[in-house]
């Protein structure tokens, strides 16, 4: 079981970058860990902190202006390697949504199995939404899964997700526990293709 | 008699590996086969622990260390704490649940997806999966290879299923003769530069057309491998002669009569006539020329001869603040040629190509050369077979006399998590398949190229045009 998911009201952090890849949330070196816990330290390691691991004042999560549990990034976000290791140090770090115009697909799946939320949103709200929160870093954020709404000061979206998602999402559900529920199906299909 | 639909050869493997196809739920898809290694499993491994159930069938599950191993003395216990940790681990994983695993220093050890086709357990018409981006490789056997997330390995482990919605499906067609100095490499980081890094999200590629059908099978891996890199889920090729022709005989294939049955069922597996893609992109070979990239996505690539972009010709506005950054980041400015430009790694290894077509590629180029004094050489071998084949056709006295060296294999240089890492500031020609920032180290500066113009600029220490080199 995952935590629930229903709404979020909260403020927002930019990083408006295209194309940021897994290998910058989470870089290749520290992914050795055997655990799922602690890749939050890690988070966009080489862009937060320098060669001698001082920390990069201008990257917005060094930025104590910013704060809050959603993340929104340019398009294209999450593309690259597989690895669940960057939702999971999204997750860590204390985010719970991600927004952005356009996901990678690998990514997009390991953030819904981790319980975070990729919201993709129209490239004008994106924009919209970016320079709100760097106009004001105080703007507050709704997400409300429910009725698949958010709202930024007074401005509004729907977003679409996957019913069945949602479902997870809302309930904290995994896809394992499904799958485990069709184990005598599974074996029978696996005789039969052997 | 009921008139079936033309169905796609991805289709067609889809519908046949549904077990449970339910309202509001995505199918449950059987998988064939199973590849793991160290990095993406251990949590995996900790999930069937917490819920106390066994593999669900250790055949279809195979594992491998790459992507940490160190290159140099393989046989000595690895010296960085947390690699050795984490191949302890899988160690460990695999004993306790009965999963085979080709360990250091086994003859069948290597990069897992050069593993796969090696040893005849990646076969057409299968469904298979890996935690790693890059199992779209295996699909140049005619299967649906896609790479997944630890959950999702751990579902796999635990019920052989995943739940997945079928992607759309695209189709590439590429026809003509690659001109001089022209090898698959080319033909994938060009069709990456003109579709982009995400041009393929959502999308299942199927490539096609006589360019495809003329190459050998490790150069169809090679495009296959890159499918991911234009955000595609995978990518794959039909099945034929060639296919089968690379198979016959390999260790985990069948053999003799069983083998010639499953080539006529194979053979049933290509796209059926009138069957409709959501996308088809047409493409001539005559177009496509030795290829570099000059960013950091693969994405951003050009032919070797052609000048960087200058911000004002991009096609998107929102693209030019990233485009500048990541010109700012390799060090390179606005509408400039690379031609000569001075590299101070090359890398020859990754599951894109280090196979031995690409070793010899490679051997060939630089008989009798050697290397430029400013450069340092890396040719790294995908597997324990390559290297042992590399050494038995004399490859090795190749790299030897030109300056090379050969290492043992791994993942590498390819992401720098073991101790193989291009310094920061450098610039390193890489036959791997991603320039992002970081990847080859931390602030490491990549180009992307094939073998064989890695090769040419390792001889010139510049970027070259190799068929300057070859008449
Ligand atoms: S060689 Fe590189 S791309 Fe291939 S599996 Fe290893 S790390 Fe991934």
């Amino acid at each position: 079981m995952k935590e629930k998911f229903t709404t979020l009201k909260t403020t927002a952090v930019p990083l408006p970058n295209e194309n940021i890849d897994t290998d910058q949330i989470i870089p290749a070196r520290f992914l050795k860990a055997t655990t799922r816990e602690g890749f939050g330290d890690n988070l966009f390691r080489d862009w937060r902190y320098d060669a001698d691991n001082n920390p990069i004042a201008s990257f917005v999560l060094n930025d104590k202006k910013y704060s809050g549990k959603i993340l929104v990034a340019g398009k294209n976000f999450g593309c690259g390697s597989s690895r669940e290791h960057a939702a999971w140090a999204i997750y860590d770090f204390g985010f719970r949504v991600v927004v952005s115009s356009f996901f990678a697909d690998i990514f997009k799946n390991n953030a819904l199995n981790n319980g975070l939320l990729p919201i993709v949103v129209s490239d004008g709200f994106l924009k919209q939404m970016l320079e709100a929160i760097e106009l004001n870093p105080k703007t507050e954020v709704v997400v409300d899964l429910v009725n698949q709404i958010m709202q930024v000061g007074a401005v509004k979206e729907s977003f679409e997700i996957n019913a069945y998602k949602k479902t997870c999402l809302m309930n904290g559900y995994d896809d394992i526990d499904y799958l485990l529920s069709l184990n005598q199906e599974i074996k029978a299909f696996d005789v039969a293709h052997s | 008699m009921s008139q079936q639909k033309p169905r796609t050869i991805f289709e067609k493997i889809w519908d046949a590996h549904v077990v449970k196809r339910a309202d509001g739920y995505p199918d449950a898809l059987f998988i064939d086969r199973h590849f793991i290694h160290e990095v993406t499993s251990p949590q995996a491994f900790d999930g069937l622990r917490k819920r106390n159930i066994p593999v669900f069938n250790t055949n279809r599950t195979t594992a491998t260390a790459d992507h940490n191993v160190p290159t140099k003395d393989q046989h000595l216990p690895i010296k960085e704490v947390l690699s050795r940790h984490q191949v302890e681990t899988l160690r460990k994983n695999c004993q306790e649940f009965g999963v085979e695993l080709y360990d250091l220093g086994h003859p069948y050890q290597g990069i897992v997806h050069i593993i796969g086709p090696e040893l005849g357990l990646t076969q057409p018409g299968m469904t298979i999966v890996c935690g790693d981006s890059h199992t779209s490789t295996h699909g140049a056997f005619g299967n649906i290879a896609f790479g997944i997330g630890t959950s999702e390995v751990e579902q796999v482990l635990a019920t052989q299923c995943i739940l997945q919605y079928r992607p759309k499906t695209m189709k590439i067609e590429i026809n003509g003769a690659l001109a001089k100095g022209v090898v698959s490499k080319d033909i994938i980081l060009y069709i990456i530069s003109k579709i982009s890094a995400s041009g393929a999200t959502g999308f299942f590629v199927e490539y096609a057309g006589d360019t495809i059908r003329n190459l050998s099978m490790e150069a169809r891996m090679t495009i296959c491998n890159m499918s991911i890199e234009m955000g595609a889920r995978g990518g794959l090729i039909a099945p034929d002669e060639t296919t089968f022709n690379y198979m016959r005989g390999r260790k985990f294939a069948p053999q003799g009569e069983a083998f010639e049955q499953k080539v006529a069922e194979w053979k049933k597996l290509a796209t059926d006539e009138g069957a409709i893609y959501d996308v088809v992109l047409q493409y001539d070979a005559a177009d496509i020329a030795p290829m570099i990239t000059y960013g950091t996505n693969p994405g951003m690539g050009m032919k070797v001869t052609d000048r960087i972009p200058t911000v004002e010709e991009l096609k998107e506005i929102s693209e030019h603040a990233s485009f500048k950054k990541s010109l700012e980041y390799m060090g390179l400015e606005q509408g400039a040629s690379l031609l000569g430009k001075a590299v101070d790694y090359v890398f020859i290894g990754s599951c894109t190509n280090a196979r031995i077509e690409d070793l010899r590629l490679v051997a060939d180029m630089v008989k009798g050369k050697k290397k430029a004094e400013n450069v340092e050489v890396w040719v790294i071998p995908g597997s324990k077979q390559v290297e042992a084949q590399a050494i038995s056709e004399g490859l090795n006295k190749i790299f030897e006399a030109a300056g090379f060296e050969l290492r043992s294999p791994g993942c590498s240089a390819c992401l720098g998590m073991n101790e193989d890492k291009v310094p920061a500031g450098k610039y390193c020609i890489s036959t791997s398949n991603r320039n992002f920032e970081g990847r080859q180290g931390p602030k490491s500066r990549t180009f992307l190229a094939s073998p064989l113009s890695a090769a040419a600029a390792a001889i010139t220490g510049r970027v070259t045009d190799v068929r300057e080199l070859i008449n």
